[in-house]
């Protein structure tokens, strides 16, 4: 999530162009269509950091987890879906409410203005 | 005790109550006294939480139950060897030898040796996955084992049987039965109607229970693999846990030759002495007044009789009372005082909901003046009033079912907690008195459950207290006129008034400068919607710009309410509910064009459904273009003023009741505020428009109006009340400005004002002082405030639908223009319809 690093080749996988910087706003998200999949990203201006995660909410299929809040519990980020509030670690996708809901996480990479996410 | 300084202590057992003694021992000690103190523990840890054991399975570690950490022993020059018991007894001369050959001399010994569970000779009980349910390492092999069985068993249907059941739920395993020799769960402290009621609940959490069965002989090669029952019917399972009961650990007292009971159980005296007088006996391992006392608060009172003993004090250990509440999966059961008691000992009143799973029984004296005890299963919320009622004679109501039938909020048991002599006992384990706590609380600065805690250690037993704990810090801070603080969340060590006060005073307008001026950390789903309406109420700038976008609640960020499937609903304003048949045509070609779902709200104007994102600012655009403004459905801010048709129209009316609503409705219009505001006008008494169930209401009178506030619909609905008579529509209007803004400013978020009156000191009678009086004075500047927001009020669409920046922001996708391929609808009624979750 460092703006400076290289594209990384060794790892398994493949980065894709989701948006420009400008079309996430800050300490917000967005939704990308990426490889038939939407994909949610935030920008966390507020930590520097930005996360990607599934859009899709696993709790009632909602895709809205990109129009949810973002925020931090005890340090961890995390997004809170804005259909029922259940919340999920930006880091790990695990949901702080309910054990039994996960949402998977991408990485992210800043380049030129540029956001990449490797799926 | 005649010499008391100088004296050698060696307790034998470090489980609750040997660890609790020395506690008590050390707080006791005089400054003159020198003690040693030796214990020996026969696990391989120190102290822990056995009350909670079974939390063990919820994820708390063997740390997180310890009661104090091996440091503590050695800060306190308490000398403790682990692994390694006691093994012998040498009375003639005052030693102990343990296990690994350490002898130690004695003046006083502490037999503390707990007791072990007691597990019937059945054949096969050695088999491998058979297990008892009493230490951390019995749960670390349980859960080890678990992880290969699918059915499990207990034998036992009593109070650690039917935790051990929820422990195999917890661990996943396929089936769990609970086989009971006697024809009920827990006879021992329930009777047969609150145990049919425990059972019925347990079963319907998917338990299997197996009642009247004699296990004859466990069934398997190395490993059990079922249970043969006397009655010829055989249950297949992997694993099986024994909790039929406890037996007392008295093997080492017998071989001492110190008197114990053929059925278990070192004999003691009201001193807690055994035959030895220099040997005493506390906890599971003691038998005091004929009976073992299987639970913790006795034990720490024995341990605090020996320990007060050993300091000088005069202290006896006398018949303890026997009162439990547990939470059994999720149900609760209870009992308190003697919970058996039949008529003619006592009147009995049972009341009893199959549907609800509840039971509940007290049983009141032949005078019907004090309460003598009950049973609660299903529902124990009343648990801790009742008891303190038994426990302190308190004199009945004359209708003593309301004792478990009326309606007994939570408020109200508040109350009632205050209103116990100092010495009601509130916690049992460790003594704990009302007085005691009062006294923390005013005198020590402790306010909170964790402060408590610490200090006095209330609630630190087995937890059953803290309720009332709760009840009695805010009532006492209540009493000494403390304010009791309300914060918002991790981020904000504010209550909303204060924080709205201090944003007010530093004219922050950005929640980035809000959190970095008074919070901390990155805000959550709390705080960022409530500073949203903080800024707001104050300024009423857009809430769109600057940083303020990402921190409103979803629907106020698209201006709109999301929908299942993910769509949106719009909702123009039709101030007042009138509208024009111009406008109403409009509504109907949006409709048509976007394929939206129509119909007529509850307040009186027209909701259009199935918007996507991306054809929002385009539907907003025809609308407003045909004169709509934002209805604000989507905010805590004003909703609808409803009318009825009034004097225009109707032949009872007696004002014009639609003409003032909507000026009421253009006046207020985009207010934020802690909740949601609804209002209502009615032309006359009849009350067409249900002005009294709103927020402010108002019905027109031969005069001018009467005012009323706080009523609301909803979920718990509830009538205005009256703020004035007969009033002009300019003191009306003002009077409602005083009143938004005083609720604005003080009300907790997400109180409507419903709630806020009930919460008020003084009610209504002070809210009238404030807004028709103006005893604070401050009147003028609640007006004033009020008139700026009403100052700068715009249509947020409209600023939408302008700002090609804003706009933008209404896209599913960010890098396409596509619409979100999820999105499904069925057919209903030559309309559509959200597709049901999945
Ligand atoms: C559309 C409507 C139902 C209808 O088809 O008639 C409706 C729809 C919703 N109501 Fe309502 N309420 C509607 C009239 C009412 C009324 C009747 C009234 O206003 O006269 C009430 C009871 C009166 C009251 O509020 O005191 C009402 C009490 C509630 C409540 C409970 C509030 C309470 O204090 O208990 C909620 C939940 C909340 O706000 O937390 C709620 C919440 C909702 C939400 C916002 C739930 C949600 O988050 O999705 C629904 C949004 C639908 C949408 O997107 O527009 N709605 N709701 C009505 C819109 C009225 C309007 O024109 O603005
Ligand atoms: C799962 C479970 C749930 C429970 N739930 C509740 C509840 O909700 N409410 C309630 O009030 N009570 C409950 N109890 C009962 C409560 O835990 C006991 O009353 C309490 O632990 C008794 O304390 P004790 O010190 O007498 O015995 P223990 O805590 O058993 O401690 C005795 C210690 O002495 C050791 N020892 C024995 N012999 C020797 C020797 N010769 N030398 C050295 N050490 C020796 C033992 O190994 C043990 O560590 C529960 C018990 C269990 C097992
Ligand atoms: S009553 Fe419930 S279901 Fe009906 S509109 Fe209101 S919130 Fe939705
Ligand atoms: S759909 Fe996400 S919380 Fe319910």
């Amino acid at each position: 999530m460092n703006t400076e690093t290289q594209i990384p080749t060794d790892t398994q996988v493949t980065w894709h162009i989701a948006c420009a910087v400008s079309d996430i706003p800050e300490d917000g998200g967005g939704c990308a269509f990426i490889d038939g999949k939407q994909i949610a990203i935030f920008n966390f201006a507020r930590r520097g950091e930005w996360y990607a995660t599934d859009n899709e909410c696993p709790h009632r299929q909602q895709m809205a987890v990109s129009r949810g809040m973002i925020g931090s519990h005890e340090g961890e980020p995390k997004v809170a879906c804005p259909f029922h509030k259940k919340t999920f670690s930006l880091k790990t996708g695990q949901c702080f409410n309910d054990d039994a809901y996960q949402i998977k996480t991408f990485p992210v990479m800043v380049r030129e203005n540029l956001v990449y996410i490797g799926l | 005790m005649k010499h008391i300084s100088d004296i050698r202590i060696v307790v034998i057992g470090n489980g609750m109550v040997g660890f609790k003694f020395c506690e008590k021992l050390l707080a006791k000690r005089q400054a003159s006294q020198q003690i040693s103190i030796t214990v020996f523990g026969e696990e391989p840890r120190v102290a822990y939480d056995r009350v909670h054991l079974s939390e063990y399975f919820a994820g708390k570690t063997a740390d997180d139950l310890t009661l104090a950490s091996e440091d503590w022993y050695a800060d306190n020059g308490i000398k403790i060897y682990l692994s390694d018991p006691v093994v012998d007894i040498d009375r003639e001369h005052k030693l102990v030898r343990s296990h690994h050959g350490i002898v130690v001399q004695y003046d006083y010994l502490i037999m503390a040796t707990g007791s072990g569970a007691f597990v019937p000779t059945i054949p096969g009980v050695e088999k491998d996955g058979v297990f008892v349910y009493r230490t951390i390492e019995d749960l670390e092999l349980i859960q080890s084992y678990a992880r290969k069985a699918k059915k499990g068993a207990v034998i036992g249907g009593g109070l650690l049987g039917l935790e051990a059941a929820k422990a195999l739920l917890d661990l996943g395993l396929e089936e769990a039965h609970v086989v009971e020799f006697a024809t009920r769960l827990m006879p021992r402290q329930i009777d047969e109607a609150g145990s049919r009621m425990l059972q019925s609940q347990l079963e319907s959490l998917g338990l299997h229970i197996h009642l009247s069965k004699n296990t004859q002989e466990i069934k398997g090669g190395d490993c059990i693999e079922g249970m043969q029952f006397a009655d010829q019917s055989f249950l297949e399972v992997d694993m099986l846990v024994i909790s039929a009961g406890i037996r007392p650990r008295d093997e080492l007292a017998k071989i001492a030759g110190l008197e114990t009971h053929p059925r278990g159980g070192i004999i003691v005296d009201n001193q807690l002495q055994t035959s030895d007088p220099s040997i005493f006996a506390i906890g599971e391992c003691a038998l005091a007044h004929h009976m073992i006392y299987g639970l913790i608060a006795p034990g720490y009172e024995m341990a605090d009789v020996v320990a007060a003993k050993l300091t000088g004090g005069e202290k006896e250990f006398l018949p303890f009372d026997m009162s439990t509440k547990l939470k059994l999966i999720d149900t609760d059961v209870a009992s308190f005082g003697d919970p058996f008691i039949e008529e003619p000992a006592c009147t009995t009143v049972r009341y009893e909901n199959k549907a609800k799973g509840i039971y509940k029984r007290i049983n009141v004296s032949p005078d019907g003046k004090t309460l003598l005890g009950g049973i609660l299963v299903g529902d124990a919320e009343q648990y801790n009033m009742l008891l303190q009622t038994c426990k302190n004679k308190t004199i009945l109501p004359p209708d003593s079912e309301d004792l478990i039938l009326g309606s007994r909020g939570g408020e109200e048991a508040g109350a009632g907690v205050m209103s116990f002599p100092d010495d009601a006992l509130i916690c049992s384990c460790e003594a704990v008195t009302k007085g005691m706590l009062c006294h923390e609380v005013s005198e020590k600065g402790n306010h909170t459950i964790d402060t408590i805690k610490k200090s006095c250690k209330a609630g630190t037993g087995c937890g059953g207290c803290i309720p009332m704990v709760k009840d009695i810090i805010t009532g006492t801070l209540k009493q000494n006129g403390v304010y009791v603080r309300n914060v918002v969340c991790e981020h904000f060590d504010y209550s909303r008034q204060e924080l709205l006060d201090l944003v007010k005073m530093n004219g922050l307008k950005t929640y980035g400068n809000v959190l970095d001026t008074f919070g901390k950390g990155d805000g959550c789903e709390t705080c960022k919607p409530l500073v949203a309406s903080l800024l707001a109420s104050l300024w009423n700038e857009s809430i769109l710009q600057k940083d303020r976008a990402p921190i409103q609640d979803s629907n106020d960020r698209y201006l709109a309410n999301i929908q299942k499937g993910g769509t949106y609903s719009v909702v123009p304003r039709i101030p007042g509910g009138e509208v024009t048949p111009e406008k109403l045509i409009v509504i109907g070609q949006v409709a048509q064009r976007y394929g939206l779902y129509t119909k007529i709200t509850g307040g009186q104007r027209i909701d259009l459904f199935g918007a996507h994102l991306g054809d929002l600012p385009e539907i907003w655009e025809a609308l407003i273009n045909a004169g709509f403004e934002s209805g604000h459905a989507y905010g805590k801010s004003l909703r609808t003023v409803k009318s009825c048709v009034g004097s225009t129209w109707c032949r009872f009316g007696v004002q014009d009741s639609v003409s003032f609503a909507i000026e009421v409705e253009n006046r207020y219009k985009g207010l934020r505020s802690p909740h949601k505001l609804k209002s209502a006008v009615s032309g006359c008494i009849r009350e067409c428009a249900e002005a009294q169930s709103k927020d402010f209401g108002i019905i027109a009178t031969e005069k001018g109006w009467n005012l009323y506030v706080c009523g609301n619909g909803g979920s718990k609905p509830q009538h205005a009340q009256l703020l004035a008579t007969d009033v002009d529509k300019e003191t009306c209007l003002r009077l409602i400005d005083r009143f938004l803004m005083f609720y604005i400013k003080t009300a907790d978020p997400l109180a409507r004002t419903a709630t806020w009156l009930n919460k008020m000191e003084g009610g209504m009678s002070y809210l009238k002082a404030v807004v028709v009086d103006d005893v604070l004075g401050i009147a003028a500047e609640l007006e004033s405030d009020l008139q700026q927001l009403i100052d700068v009020y715009q249509c947020e669409w409209k600023e939408v639908v302008d700002n090609p920046e804003l706009r933008k922001r209404f896209s599913h996708f960010v890098n396409t223009p596509a619409k979100d391929p999820s999105i499904q609808f069925e057919e209903m009624r030559e309309q559509k319809r959200a597709k049901e979750w999945a």
